[in-house]
């Protein structure tokens, strides 16, 4: 069984009398280890179908199962809970917490783990050496450049371990060095045995990913 | 990392927003503890004046005929002179279930004497009591100390024509004026005070008194039960509360002290929306943060917590911080409101806990609709950019 089953999922929103269908029945299986690249144009329904495979937006109908659960059937909190244990994200302008360090950033998602501080902060410390930050630690995020803040933004994804890696235009805000400094990351974090699946509009991060899913007005073109 | 560490950051990070919180809230709860303060003060001066400072309780004759005024307190009849009270008796007064509650009894006797040419009301007094009830007497010259000394009424002293260290014949015997009052305004200006023993001669009441009033500590008792204790040592005598005063004083010390909760109120109320306004500008600036927190997992309970946390700790210290400056406050307040320039005042550990409680309470209460409305952002719209 694939480690993701999205079937036949739709998304449509309402905008007064307009009625948008941002995904038209979209049916896709990821294989645990898999790094999927997602392209597609503006408009296309990229994002929106990684918000609804982050479990952060209910398909109006279809199923999304990770690991044999159907996500949007657990009820109320526990789909919280599934994000924390199962799933990574790294958004597009990063968007780390300005207040905190870059470990404090990494911790983030630690901090609803029942852990103990110092097993929090060696995870953290171990997660950013990881992306080679390791000497960055307790830098604020206005005191790293856009790359360094992708990393700790990455770092913070995953620290928790999570199944399935999911990253929305990671290089979208970055110079195109500092691009393939990151996708070569994702792919080292692949290589390692993650599932990664990536949202983007370069096709040049195509080349990193083992398959690429266009998307068009809304449905699977090419998998 | 605990989502204290998220709250406490998130303080350090927006300090003029949080000091501006902070200060609203401190101002609100300091002009609670000065009004509040303020009116425990005043009422404890007042009460003590009201101890200090004239009588609130009569006992008089028990009487059937018609009232007589005196001072603006009912005395026992128009006839006096035929009904009185055993001087022995006043001891019982002193052996009621409330004793500790009497400041002190003044015992009087009346009578009417001729001096000179004029009808004058002498009244006989123990001027060590008396003068410690009337403490608003202005004596010019001296209170009386020998048997011999008169004290009289400015009245009284323009009526015979006679001031401090002059002279008067009453039946036959020379007193010497020690002192005239100032006007008072009240019947005082127009009577004759000897001490109790040369009137009681004076008047062939020897033994007798025609009245006693009584100071009670009435801010800790019910001075009607005191009244019904010493009715039932005096049975003779008819003992009653001296209305006007106790009432008058508690009715405008209770109309100072409604204003004072409802200005409370209205200035809780306004911290309130200060606090409302703040956390919710607060949280809908954090709406990318908190879309953060709830995509990688942070429950809806976890947010309130944070905000209800940030909320929690601004309150604690305007708490703390409203009571030094609403302390700092009344004190500054208290010599300008107080009549009395000694009112001192009150340091409550009531008020201290209950103002940081207050605090707490406003700050927790007007930040759960933000908590709330945090917690519910829906994380995609929060993000945008997913």
């Amino acid at each position: 069984m694939a480690l993701i089953e999205i079937k036949n999922v739709k998304k449509q929103y309402s905008s007064g009398d307009d009625v948008v269908e941002a995904l038209r029945g979209v049916d896709i299986n990821i294989e645990s280890g898999e790094f999927i690249t997602i392209m597609g144009q503006s408009g296309s329904g990229k994002s929106t179908l990684l918000s609804v495979l982050g479990g952060m937006n209910h398909p109006t109908s279809g199923e999304v199962n990770m690991a044999g659960v159907d996500i949007y059937k657990l009820p109320g909190e526990k789909l919280a809970d599934f994000r924390a244990q199962n799933l990574g994200f790294v958004f597009q302008s990063f968007h780390l917490i300005q207040y905190l360090t870059a470990i404090e950033n990494v911790m983030l998602p630690l901090a609803i783990v029942k852990m103990s501080t110092k097993a929090k902060a060696a995870s953290a410390r171990q997660a950013l050496e990881r992306v080679g930050l390791g000497n960055k630690l307790d830098r604020l995020p206005n005191q790293l450049s856009g790359g360094e803040q992708e990393r700790v933004a990455i770092a913070r994804a995953i620290v928790n371990n999570p199944h399935i890696l999911l990253a929305d235009e990671p290089t979208g805000n970055l110079d195109s060095k500092t691009s393939e400094e990151v996708m070569a990351l994702f792919r080292e974090l692949n290589d390692a045995g993650q599932t990664v699946v990536m949202v983007t509009h370069n096709p040049d991060n195509g080349k990193y990913s083992d398959r690429t899913i266009n998307l068009k007005d809304g449905r699977v073109m090419v998998q | 990392m605990k989502l204290h560490t998220i709250s406490i950051n998130n303080l350090k990070r927006r300090k003029a927003k949080m000091a501006f919180l902070t200060v609203g809230l401190t101002v609100g709860i300091a002009t609670i503890v000065t009004l509040v303060t303020l009116t425990r003060s005043m009422s404890s001066d007042i009460e003590r004046k009201m101890d200090e400072f004239g009588a609130n309780i009569l006992v008089t004759p028990q009487s059937n005929g018609l009232s007589m005024n005196y001072g603006g307190i009912s005395l026992g009849g128009v006839t006096f002179d035929q009904r009185e009270i055993r001087e022995e008796d006043l001891a019982k007064i002193k052996t009621i279930t409330n004793h500790k509650n009497i400041s002190a009894v003044a015992p009087k006797v009346l009578g009417g004497i001729k001096i000179g040419a004029h009808d004058v009301l002498l009244v006989g007094v123990n001027f060590d009591s008396e003068l410690k009830m009337k403490q608003w007497w202005k004596i010019f010259g001296d209170a009386p100390k020998a048997d011999s000394e008169l004290l009289i009424g400015s009245d009284t002293s323009k009526v015979l024509n006679v001031s401090t260290g002059d002279t008067v014949q009453i039946k036959g015997e020379t007193f010497k004026v020690a002192g005239v009052l100032d006007q008072t305004g009240s019947q005082d200006d127009s009577l004759v005070f000897a001490s109790l023993r040369k009137a009681q001669k004076v008047l062939n009441k020897e033994g007798v008194i025609t009245l006693a009033e009584v100071a009670a500590l009435c801010s800790g008792c019910p001075i009607g039960d005191m009244v019904t204790q010493i009715a039932e040592k005096l049975p003779d005598a008819k003992v009653s509360a001296i209305q006007q005063v106790v009432e008058g004083r508690l009715k405008a010390l209770d109309q100072f002290k409604r204003f004072s909760y409802a200005m409370a109120g209205v200035v809780g109320f306004i911290g309130s929306l200060i606090v409302f306004v703040t956390m919710m500008g607060s949280v809908n600036e954090r709406t990318v943060e908190i879309g953060v927190f709830r995509a990688i997992g942070f429950r809806k309970s976890h947010i309130m917590r944070i905000i209800l946390l940030e909320a929690a700790l601004v309150s604690l210290l305007a708490g703390i911080l409203g009571y030094a400056v609403g302390m700092g406050g009344a004190k500054l307040a208290l010599p300008f409101m107080a009549e009395s320039k000694n009112a001192h005042l009150i340091w409550d550990t009531t008020i201290a806990f209950g103002s940081v409680g207050l605090a707490l309470t406003l700050g927790v209460l007007a930040s759960i609709y933000p908590a709330l409305h945090a917690s519910k952002m829906d994380p995609t719209e929060a993000l945008r950019a997913l």
